[in-house]
């Protein structure tokens, strides 16, 4: 069982095609896999569908990929910080399926426990349930929303053991564990791989079993709005 | 006078209770923050934590820590970090008891707008849509009439909603309102603004 890769590109040898499902980690540029997207550019992989909760910005996260036009479709909740995205999108470019972010969520989730639809009230009464099959239960209305099933996962863990047991630090957490879950097959790069044994088994926020590839990257962590408080008296 | 934007948020704060776990939207919203007082509160980020601190001091920004607006932000001896889905489980659950958002329109029963305007630029709604439909309290803050002098409060929505018969009270420059069977029930006006300014602000029906 070896999972560790010596880089992003042979981690993701033989897993890439025209016209795949991606389900993509990271809020914002918070927790992004910014190695796996720097190779699914160089791979030249075109027709892409993913299932990301943004499109990152024009020169970083999915917007790399954007530039290059190999990106079909996104499936996100929030895309308002990239203009490429939105050059594209308004000349009918690119598709885009808006999810309620709590929706996409529980869809990767979903898709990753084995469960094809869920009932949600999100979105009773909007676009987004328009079409969709509204079942009620005890008096309240519900919309049923499918869950995700991806042929890949791309995500970024703090640290890892050579099993693939992950441990994510602070709110670079937010889509990595459930887009991890949802895909077919897992790569997943993490800021350091530590010998198995030397993380706490209680710590684990993610066990190996959802983590099929894994690599140690170095990662650029872009903050996307900087904003401080100014220290008293200064 | 109307209320302005922080007396607005301080309006809102008073909406609060001690013990309460509560979301905050972008804009004034956020600004409520500034006036919990002594009243213990925990602000969750739906990116995935529970006790949400102050901006960090220059120099001490952490790229892992984000608000849901993206802005670098601090950890409190409270905080607990989890992933998204769990996030939205602890919103759609009912586990938050409040949300306090912005808002384009209102209706006299409950609904809300403020996610998108045919014909221009669509963002998304993010976690508008999941705050409204599983939050215990919906209050929503914002200006009573738009730039055009147009009512902000509406019988009906003509915007994309997003959330129907979800909001439960409306905090506006001119005063409080409370939605209940058959329309809006005026709670509070601001100061020097009468009831009678807020109707004629008002498309909405007035109890």
């Amino acid at each position: 069982m070896k999972k560790i890769y010596a880089n992003a590109t042979e981690a993701l040898d033989g897993l890439l095609r025209d016209d795949m499902l991606i389900a993509a980690g990271g809020f914002g540029l918070c927790g992004i896999p910014e190695r796996l997207l720097e190779a699914i550019k160089e791979s030249g992989v075109k027709d892409l569908t993913f299932a990301s909760n943004n499109a990152g910005v024009d020169d970083f996260g999915i917007g790399i990929l954007l530039q290059t036009r190999q990106v079909k479709k996104m499936m996100s909740s929030y895309v308002g910080e990239n203009d490429e995205f939105m050059r594209q999108y308004l000349a009918g470019e690119l598709e885009i399926e808006f999810n309620p972010q709590g929706t996409l969520a529980e869809r990767m989730r979903a898709g990753g426990c084995g469960i094809p639809g869920f009932y949600t009230k999100t979105g009773v009464g909007t676009q987004v349930a328009e079409g969709k099959e509204l079942k009620d239960f005890d008096g309240e209305t519900y919309v049923l929303e499918e869950g995700i099933f991806a042929d890949l996962s791309i995500v970024k863990a703090w640290k890892a053991d050579e099993t693939g047991n992950a441990i994510f630090r602070k709110t670079a957490r937010n889509f990595n564990p459930p887009a991890a879950m949802c895909g077919k097959v897992c790569v997943m790069e993490v800021e350091e791989i530590v010998p198995t044994g030397s993380l706490d088994p209680d710590h684990i926020h993610l066990p190996g079993i959802y983590v099929h590839r894994l690599i140690q990257g170095e990662h650029e962590k872009r903050i996307e709005q900087r904003t401080v408080r100014q220290k008293e008296g200064a | 006078m109307p209320w302005d934007r922080n007396q607005m948020a301080e309006r809102a704060a008073q909406e609060l209770e001690d013990g309460m776990y509560v979301n905050l939207g972008i804009g004034i919203p956020t600004l409520v923050a500034n006036y919990v007082g002594d009243k213990d509160i925990t602000l969750q980020s739906e990116n995935g934590m529970l006790g949400m601190g102050p901006f960090p001091f220059e120099g001490e920004e952490d790229p892992d820590l984000i608000n849901a607006g993206k802005q670098t932000i601090t950890e409190m001896d409270r905080t607990a970090y989890f992933d998204s889905a769990q996030s939205f489980g602890m919103i759609r659950g009912g586990k938050i008891a409040a949300a306090i958002l912005g808002a384009m329109e209102v209706a006299e029963n409950g609904d809300l707008a403020n996610w998108m305007i045919p014909g221009k630029l669509v963002k998304g709604m993010g976690g508008a849509m999941d705050l409204v439909a599983g939050v215990g309290r919906v209050v929503v803050v914002m200006d009573h009439t738009n730039k055009h002098g147009a009512s902000k409060v509406l019988k009906e929505c003509t915007l994309p909603l997003t959330g129907a018969g979800v909001v439960d009270l409306i905090i506006s420059n001119l005063g409080v309102l409370e939605v209940v069977e058959g329309g809006l029930r005026i709670v509070e006006t601001a100061p020097d603004v009468t009831e009678d300014d807020i109707r004629a602000a008002t498309e909405a029906t007035i109890l």
